[in-house]
């Protein structure tokens, strides 16, 4: 049976959720394995067994979380030289990235990037698929080296399900950490947490564009998100115009969204950002363009001015509160 | 001390302009396209300029590429680059990240650099893994998410983007960067630098030229893209135009969504 690794980033002794995700999935892949590194992967251990994982290996050095990328790709090397795996699954997060491309070029073997699936590739190996141009057309790859070939997996492409009575061994690992090496360290951590729900869980998300004109004229997004107990998203035109933290960006560069209804305002629709949202159960489209690509994603579109708009949408949600 | 700094830069279709795929050769279709520098290097290109400046070193553009890929090279050079250098061969048509990163990697390596700097994904391919693999392959650390950068006394420090914040991560140089977006606003280039970037050096090299002929493009292929389809397209709703009924629309339609 084939031999499927999840890398499982922790925060704080908590695996991430794509990392749950990516157990849950390669459960019908094969036989599925976990690699957790830093302070906290032996407390993670636990939920990655309980979504599967047979094996975790586990090593507490805080090498792991205070230097990128290296000290990760010198074990992970030694692991697959030893163990054999068939694929190597990393969720499409900063970090897993860095590790990702470092390790495809260590061991010389193909990086998939971006992938919403994996399965069986006819005649054996595997095929991976990947959205491009905004998530409209799907590109099927097979890799084509020797040696297990590594794919970055988008978040929620995948559901995280418990699976009962599975439970985890543990191999507890102790090989010396080489931090001698030029390498990048981190220095200090900072925080830019938003106010209200989280967009990775929020059920209703309100996401502003340049369409705003101003971040001032940002508020009208705010405000309207207040109302609902939504969530507050915006693209990257508005987050590289620095009118809202990258915290906030929706989309190929920034998160990928889920929510049961996602109202774009001033969002014109572009690729970049729609391959972020276009997941969303419902999508309410507010823009003065009734050409915005925006429209043909939308389940109920409204062509006008959001500066009226908005403000008497925000009005009409308060009185019916009443 | 001068800093000098390497970028590496992408010509891609504008991405503007509609993107399409080839049925027959899964590639992009390049042809009856604007070409342009990549949105994304344009802000890698500032930040090297930024840096190099700021010491009194050279920026110098690297990029892999078909002939015409020249072009780009010459836009990064009218903004203030120094001299270029272009990878030009036929068999690295349909080059992965890969193969690229090795061609980069053998390219500046006969460059005096202390920074090399890279957009930390190309807009039109967006797997961001030939900056890492540069990396790797040059033994030198990989600064990555860089929506802030400072180099001094022979270290490179960046602001790195997390999902909840930023990370202040600092590294010796010589070192890989990639920058964000947000990281500046590059520059127009001016008619002056238009004009002298007409003069500026760039130069060709083919695969036998940087010592990789037969181990980088076709025949050093670490994947193959076997199939495309068109996703299923969501279904276009309704499209109202507001004549002041439009807020009431709303809120009728989350109510039926039951999300008030």
């Amino acid at each position: 049976m084939a031999r499927i690794w999840v890398y499982a980033e922790t925060v704080e002794g908590k695996p991430k959720s794509v990392a749950l995700e990516l157990l849950t999935k390669a459960r019908d892949l094969g036989e599925p394995e976990a690699v957790a590194l830093g302070p906290g992967a032996s407390a993670a251990v636990e939920s990655l067994g309980k979504h599967g994982a047979r094996v975790v290996y586990a090593h507490e050095d805080p090498a792991f979380r205070d230097v990128l990328a290296s000290p990760a790709v010198d074990l992970l090397e030694k692991l697959v030289q030893k163990h054999g795996p068939d694929l190597l699954l990393f969720g499409m997060t900063y970090d897993s990235r860095d590790i990702a491309s470092r390790l495809s070029a260590r061991l010389g073997t193909a990086l998939i990037a971006n992938a919403t699936d994996v399965g069986p590739g006819q005649g054996g190996g595997w095929a991976v698929v990947s959205p491009i141009f905004g998530g409209s057309t799907l590109v099927t790859t097979v890799p084509r080296t020797q040696g297990p070939p590594i794919v970055l997996v988008r978040p929620k492409a995948f559901a995280a399900q418990p699976l009962e009575g599975s439970a985890a061994r543990v191999e507890t690992l102790t090989d010396a950490v080489d931090t001698s090496r030029p390498a990048p360290r981190v220095l200090k951590r900072e925080k830019e947490e938003a106010q209200g729900p989280r967009l990775d869980d929020a059920a209703v998300i309100v996401s502003g564009g340049r369409g705003l004109g101003s971040p001032e004229n940002f508020k009208l997004v705010d405000d309207l998100a207040a109302q609902l107990g939504a969530a507050v998203g915006a693209s990257r035109a508005v987050v590289d115009a620095g009118w809202k933290p990258y915290a906030f960006q929706v989309g190929q560069t920034g998160k990928t969204v889920k929510p049961t209804v996602y109202i774009a305002v001033g969002i014109s629709g572009a690729m970049q950002h729609t391959v972020g949202m276009k997941g969303a159960r419902t999508i309410i489209a507010i823009n003065k363009d009734p050409e915005a690509p925006i429209f043909k994603l939308a389940d109920l579109g409204v062509v006008g001015d959001l500066n009226r708009l908005v403000p008497q949408l925000t009005e009409e949600l308060r009185k019916r509160k009443g | 001390m001068a800093i000098n700094v390497v970028v590496c830069v992408k010509q891609i279709p504008d991405p503007s302009a509609p993107a399409r795929l080839d049925p027959a050769s899964k590639r992009l279709v390049r042809e009856g396209v604007d070409l342009v520098l990549d949105p994304g290097d344009e802000h890698a290109v500032e930040a090297a300029l930024q840096v190099a400046e700021g010491a009194g070193g050279e920026v110098t553009v690297v990029s892999m590429g078909p002939a015409r890929a020249v072009d780009a090279i010459r836009r990064a050079l009218s903004m203030g680059g120094a001299r270029g250098i272009h990878v030009q061969d036929p068999a690295l048509q349909n080059s992965d990240a890969l193969s690229t990163a090795r061609v980069l990697a053998a390219a500046v390596k006969g460059q005096p650099f202390d920074l090399i700097v890279c957009g930390q994904e190309s807009t039109d391919g967006s797997t961001g893994a030939v900056p890492g693999q540069l990396a790797e392959l040059l033994g030198l650390p990989l600064l990555s998410f860089a929506r802030k950068l400072s180099v001094e006394e022979g270290k490179a420090s960046i602001h790195r983007q997390t999902d909840e914040g930023y990370d202040v991560v600092e590294a010796p140089l010589p070192a890989v960067v990639t920058v964000t977006g947000g990281i500046n606003d590059p520059r127009y280039p001016s008619l002056r630098g238009i004009m002298q970037s007409k003069n500026k050096e760039v130069r060709q090299l083919t695969l036998e030229a940087i010592g990789l002929s037969g181990k980088a493009g076709e025949k050093a292929l670490t994947q193959e893209v076997v199939d495309l389809q068109p996703a299923q397209a969501r279904k276009a709703g309704r499209v109202i135009e507001d004549k002041g009924e439009g807020a009431r629309e709303i809120v009728d339609f989350l109510a039926e969504l039951k999300v008030i």
